[in-house]
């Protein structure tokens, strides 16, 4: 008998089971790869210790520092200190712990450290067909390349570690179709930011969700990385886009890809992924690209966006006014009028080499507003290295932006890169939740070609008067 | 772990919506090594005052608030970052449950894993329990129930191995690990290279 159509996700999941679930106990799935950090560690290492377990495979698991390192050059690799003690501390931590449990670790100073997300694919160790975990919830990010991969608390963190293995219920499947093509001037950045305003920062909960159709298949590995990191912000599981020769494109040559006959059978392998026609998902929805402009946030969670050409939309909820209050915004107004003191471009949703090519494209030749205080924090030290050699950091400090060694940075505020309360910053980050980067802060999300026109402007600003 | 099988208390209501986990515990708060200690940072910005004084108008800074062991908080509650800091953080201020109509999957992951139970209601009852604060609910893990004050019942899920793990003080690693030959079986299988 035909075995019946499979979904992406259902054909990964199945490879992975080590003893399949019953109605009383989850199945036990393999992980093949455990990316770690510094942040959400330190206490499933306490937690082995305790038992006296060691790391089951070292080999399958790497380790990074990103959240809360600093971006200045001179604490990276100057004398100068970690500004905050307890993240300096955490940093030492993470080295103790690697150390002591064999765990590859780049460090600070490690030319090929990064922002988590940002190094799995460019070490080419982020595969399709992979299960790939980490105690960070934009691991969904590398679902981009076909594999299942989410993020995890710190007792599944210990779990991988000591295991390899987790305990997992399997989750429901959610198409998103995205139709036609996406017009010039709009980003991925716009179309994953509504998506999220369309089904909403709940609307994904329990499902893992695939992107597909025909602007998705002409999306760029950056492009779909910055797709599937936001998954996590409609509330799903996991992202997941089907591997073809985009992906295959990318991945050849990197660092740590197969090679030889080796990248063949692989190819092969990753070719048999994609969802068979006639599966079945759970849940689907429909969007229609050819609609879409630049977007926006105005409150305080993701799926409160808006067209950059739109304004405020009124609402008589109790939580939608506190979040307009929180953001000193009211219905009505012009999204275009809204103000931009601080802009921010980086992060593991917007940190990659071709969204720093982007923001350097409109800011050319201009300078930033009266005022206007811009921070570019590449995604990792790789990226670093690639934008300096194509004189994009040359682009960002002329125009008066800071150009920093990467991280999270000012995504999280957790290194000290903090913006002031009440301030506006557009930020081609991912959460623009209260305080997210910074007490009192008002983030505005959007692409790194809107937060450079505005960076420009001094306000919100549509990049398409740019090009 | 130890086991959890009854949660007895009077109830704190905190109605916003998509309650996200930067607001249960905001990042710098996450520098810590240890699992001790965040419940005095559990909702810092809405708690205290850029002076760091306490807000006297927020529901966990008000005198009845004091004791209160279950949390009922609005719809998708949870969502954002995977931090099991926030988890830490409530039970260490001293809450066993939390109540609402929806919990982000992580969140509410993070929470079965350290015996803090994620209560999931029908949204009549999440809706008078939301607007009746300081009623006294009676929390029977094992029979899966949460009686109000007028002895009515109502059920709520919770998935069949974590609830075990609750009532029996179960530990998960513990389960993992008893898995070993699988587990070695499978990675012989599947030869060094994954994928
Ligand atoms: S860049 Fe931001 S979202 Fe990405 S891993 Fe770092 S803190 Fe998390």
């Amino acid at each position: 008998m035909a075995t019946p159509p499979k979904t992406m996700f259902e054909k990964v999941w199945d490879a992975h089971v080590v003893v399949p679930e019953t109605p009383d106990t989850p199945a036990v799935l393999f992980i093949d790869l455990h990316l770690t950090h510094e942040v959400t560690t330190p206490q499933a290492y306490t937690e082995l210790r305790n038992r006296g377990l060691k790391l089951r495979r070292p080999d399958l698991t790497l380790a990074t520092m990103d959240h809360s390192t600093p971006t200045r050059t001179e604490q990276v690799f100057g004398g100068a200190p970690i500004a905050v003690d307890s993240a300096a501390k955490q940093v030492r931590q993470l080295e103790i712990n690697a150390r002591e449990f064999g765990v590859e670790l780049f460090d600070l100073r490690d030319a090929r450290r990064g922002i988590v997300h940002i190094i799995g694919p460019e070490l080419g160790i982020t595969q399709p067909g992979k299960t790939i975990v980490c105690g960070d919830s934009h691991t969904s990010t590398h679902g981009a390349f076909g594999a299942l991969a989410f993020g995890i608390g710190t007792t599944e963190v210990g779990h991988v570690l000591a295991t390899q293995c987790l305990l997992q219920r399997k989750p429901k499947t959610f198409a998103i179709n995205v139709i036609d093509d996406l017009p010039k001037g709009v980003t991925a950045k716009d179309l994953i930011l509504a998506i999220i305003g369309r089904i909403g920062v709940s609307g994904g909960t329990g499902h893992v969700l695939e992107y597909r159709g025909r602007a998705i298949e002409k999306l760029s590995m950056d492009e779909r990385m910055t797709i599937c990191n936001m998954s996590i912000e409609a509330g799903a599981r996991a992202g997941m886009i089907a591997p073809d020769a985009t992906t295959f494109e990318y991945l050849k040559n990197t660092p740590r890809a197969p090679r030889g006959a080796d990248w063949d059978a692989a190819v092969a392998r990753w070719s048999r992924l994609p969802t068979d026609a006639g599966a079945f998902f759970d849940r689907s929805v429909d969007i229609d690209a050819a609609s879409l402009v630049p977007m926006v946030t105005y409150g305080t969670h993701p799926g409160m966006v808006a067209p950059i050409t739109g304004s405020v939309p009124a609402s008589g909820d109790a939580v939608f006014e506190k979040a307009l209050k929180y953001m000193g915004l009211e219905a009505g107004e012009p999204i275009g009028n809204v103000p931009v003191n601080n802009v921010f471009v980086g992060s593991c949703t917007n940190g990659r080499l071709s969204d720093l090519r982007n923001a350097a494209n409109v800011l050319r030749g201009h300078k930033l507003a009266q005022g206007v205080k811009m921070l570019v924090v590449p995604g990792s030290q790789s990226v670093k290295r690639a934008a300096e050699a194509e004189g994009l950091d040359k682009i960002f400090t002329a125009a008066g932006a800071e150009w920093r060694e990467s991280g999270c940075s000012m995504c999280l505020g957790m290194n000290g890169d903090l913006v002031p309360a009440g301030h506006y910053s557009i930020s081609t980050s991912n959460r623009n939740f209260e305080g997210r980067q910074g007490v009192g802060a008002r983030t505005l999300l959007a692409s790194p070609q809107t937060a450079a026109a505005s960076a420009i402007r001094g306000r919100v600003t549509d990049p398409r008067e740019f090009s | 772990m130890a086991a959890v099988t009854r949660i007895r208390s009077r109830t704190v209501s905190l109605p916003a919506t998509n309650i996200d986990t930067d607001q249960i515990i905001p990042a710098r708060f996450l520098t810590a090594t240890s699992k001790a200690g965040f419940g005095k940072h559990l909702f810092a910005d809405w708690r205290y005052d850029p002076q760091g004084n306490p807000r006297p108008d927020f529901v966990l800074n008000r005198p009845e608030a004091a004791g209160c062991r279950i949390l009922v908080a609005g719809r998708n509650i949870g969502c954002g970052s995977s931090r099991e800091h926030a988890p830490w953080a409530l039970q260490d201020f001293g809450f066993d449950a939390v109540v609402s109509t929806e919990f982000a999957d992580i969140f509410r992951t993070n929470c079965l894993k350290n015996g803090l139970l994620p209560v999931l209601l029908d949204e009549s009852t999440h809706e008078w329990l939301l607007a009746h604060p300081g009623v006294e609910v009676d929390i029977d893990v094992e029979h899966t129930t949460l009686t109000l004050p007028d002895g009515a019942a109502v059920g709520f899920p919770v998935e069949a191995f974590a609830k075990y793990c609750l009532v029996n003080g179960v530990d998960e690693l513990g389960f993992l690990l008893s898995k070993d030959a699988a587990i070695s079986r499978y990675e012989q299988n599947h030869g060094k290279v994954p994928g």
